[in-house]
């Protein structure tokens, strides 16, 4: 199930983004914000670049996703369930008790998550471990990760910057979300990682820099990236926090709250 | 016990070339003490397989942890308080919760680290790892029981942290001893009490046995190996059949190896136990053996209890 169209990827999105709200709305809880601005970088993802089988999660030569920005796990939920990991229906039972949704993603309970995710930081270092074992055991594989623009500030994230580059990972994939907000305010406000794109290349990264609601770059920079050798590719997509949802656009207080009956159906007919 | 002596970082860098040869999925990573947790054997014998991520002990858990989930096997290995402290929220959520085949593998623990003092002297971490649910918790006692233990947790499918140290300490077993991870090791029989150790202290306690039992005390010792999941058994069983209970370790009397004892009996058979170790402090630099000494975790220390 590859979608090579454009404007079929576009509409694949909205679907991806009502599937966004429709979680955070059942389960009065989550984040939205951070979600829809990755939902095109993961519609992109799952419909087009990454190598999956939704019939066997757990393949050995499948690409894979590390989704460090864990709180976004409704965007991944979202996408995997289109994509056909898991019933659609049950995107209901996102971060209710018993679920195999957890707040958080978990790679034990949800069919198609590579890796357990949520303390921030830690992602990146978890996808150098699955690049080099793909370069050790003479796989094809890709390895995607997906940051938060305040996420970089955990220094995690620079160790494990410095490791992609010393073995060469050129098998992996960062890509950074760049909303440019965080819980506490604007990511300047609170502790500024800018220049990203100037850190990320001294760090070793070639770097691809694209509008992350734009879908035909998005599909552009995942090719530019598998051509290149010798060294990681870190993405630095800008986005919007909210996107879609033209009250949550570029509002912190949408991070982690959930919409009450009409701002659901306001941000369901937004994204029909 | 005989009287030739030696690390168990040693005997783990020795264990691990030899499980390396044996099992090509095994992979050692080590943050740039390779020198002191003897991984540098295997570093020059496997050098592909090996992993220097230097000082960045939080990357190395979670990198490991992205390994394992492809089917490898990494043996990860740095000074205790680092391993098990700066990495700590690394087992936790990359490690433990998701159930990963990762084996934390932690030289210098204790004040028997010596001269480097406090900062380097970790007391914490039988009571940080093992409190975290999956996590199998091993503190090594000997050369025999270390190689044997680097090659059953290879076996082992989840988290494991094996605690070694720095000090060179008595060749406690006989060269082809077996073990069970959760089942202690018992020496003797003796009803006058029971003498739980692990670690550095296992040979304390038999030195203590044999002096005892010249004096017509007759203590038996228990090598508490696996602090979890921690032998109830053999807890209950000799709380039933001697007539004291004291517990020795080079790790703070709060949340090792007393504590996981004092659980068991307090729920199961609740009588008295007597818990040496490091009484809630921090270590200070000094000879491993004259800091033994200090902190009252000695031969001399399990004599002066009967």
């Amino acid at each position: 199930m590859k979608i090579t169209d454009i404007k079929e990827l576009e509409e694949q999105a909205k679907i991806i983004r009502r599937g966004i709200i429709e979680q955070v709305y059942c389960a009065q809880s989550g984040h939205p914000g951070g979600s829809l601005s990755i939902a095109d970088i993961m519609t992109v993802l799952y419909f087009n670049e990454l190598n999956v089988n939704p019939q066997d999660p757990n393949w050995e030569d499948r690409d894979r996703l590390v989704l460090s920005k864990g709180h976004c796990a409704p965007a991944l939920y979202s996408a995997l369930a289109y994509r056909g990991f898991f019933p659609v229906e049950d995107l209901k039972t996102f971060r209710k008790i018993g679920s195999y949704l957890q707040g958080h993603p978990d790679k034990n309970k949800t069919p198609g998550v590579d890796m357990t995710t949520g303390s921030l930081g830690q992602g990146l270092s978890c996808a150098n471990g699955m690049a080099i074992a793909g370069k050790l055991n003479n796989k094809n594989y890709r390895v995607y990760c997906i940051l938060g623009d305040g996420e970089i500030e955990e220094g995690q994230v620079w160790e494990a910057a410095m490791e992609a580059n010393k073995y060469k990972l050129d098998n992996l994939c960062v890509i950074v979300d760049n909303n440019n907000l965080q819980i506490d305010g604007t990511i300047e406000e609170v502790m500024s990682p800018y220049p990203i794109d100037e850190k990320f290349k001294s760090f070793g990264f070639q770097i691809i820099k694209i509008d992350g609601h734009n879908i035909d770059e998005i599909l552009k920079a995942f090719e530019v990236a598998r051509n290149i050798k010798d060294k990681p590719v870190c993405i630095i997509a800008k986005t919007i926090k909210g996107k879609g949802v033209s009250y949550m656009e570029n509002q912190v207080s949408w991070h982690g709250k959930a919409p009450n009956e009409e701002q659901y159906k306001i941000a369901m007919k937004e994204l029909s | 016990m005989k009287d030739e002596k030696k690390a168990t970082r040693q005997s783990y860098g020795e264990a691990l070339v030899e499980l390396g040869k044996a099992n090509k999925d095994v992979v050692v990573f080590d943050a740039d003490v390779a020198g002191a947790t003897k991984t540098e054997l295997f570093a020059k014998e496997f050098p592909n397989r090996f992993f220097d991520v230097g000082i960045a002990e939080a990357n190395m858990i979670s990198t490991a942890a992205g390994l394992a989930t492809c089917g490898k096997i990494p043996f990860v290995s740095t000074f205790a308080v680092f391993a098990a402290g700066r990495g700590y929220d690394q087992i936790r959520a990359s490690v433990c919760y998701p159930n990963i085949n990762v084996k934390i593998c932690a030289t210098h623990s204790g004040v028997t680290v010596g001269e480097d003092g406090a900062t380097h002297q970790m007391l914490e971490d039988l009571s940080m790892m093992r409190t975290l649910p999956n996590m199998t918790v091993i503190s090594a006692s000997d050369d025999v029981q270390t190689k044997f233990m680097v090659n059953e947790i290879a076996k082992i499918k989840g988290p494991v942290y094996l605690r070694l140290a720095r000090l060179k300490t008595n060749i406690i077993y006989e060269e082809n001893q077996k073990f069970e991870i959760g089942k202690a090791f018992t020496f003797g029989e003796g009803t006058d009490g029971t003498v739980f150790a692990t670690g550095v202290t296992v040979a304390e306690a038999l030195k203590a046995q044999e002096i005892l039992g010249k004096n017509g005390i007759n203590i038996r010792v228990v090598d508490m190996h696996t602090i979890k999941p921690i032998d109830r058994e053999t807890i209950i069983k000799s709380a039933q059949e001697t007539k004291k209970l004291v517990s020795i370790e080079d790790h703070n009397i709060i949340g090792g190896l007393g504590s996981a004892i004092a659980e068991v009996l307090t729920e199961e058979y609740p009588v008295k136990l007597k818990r040496l170790g490091i009484k809630d402090k921090f270590g200070m630099s000094g000879n491993a053996e004259e800091l033994m000494k200090y902190y009252h975790i000695t031969a001399e220390d399990i004599i002066n209890e009967f």
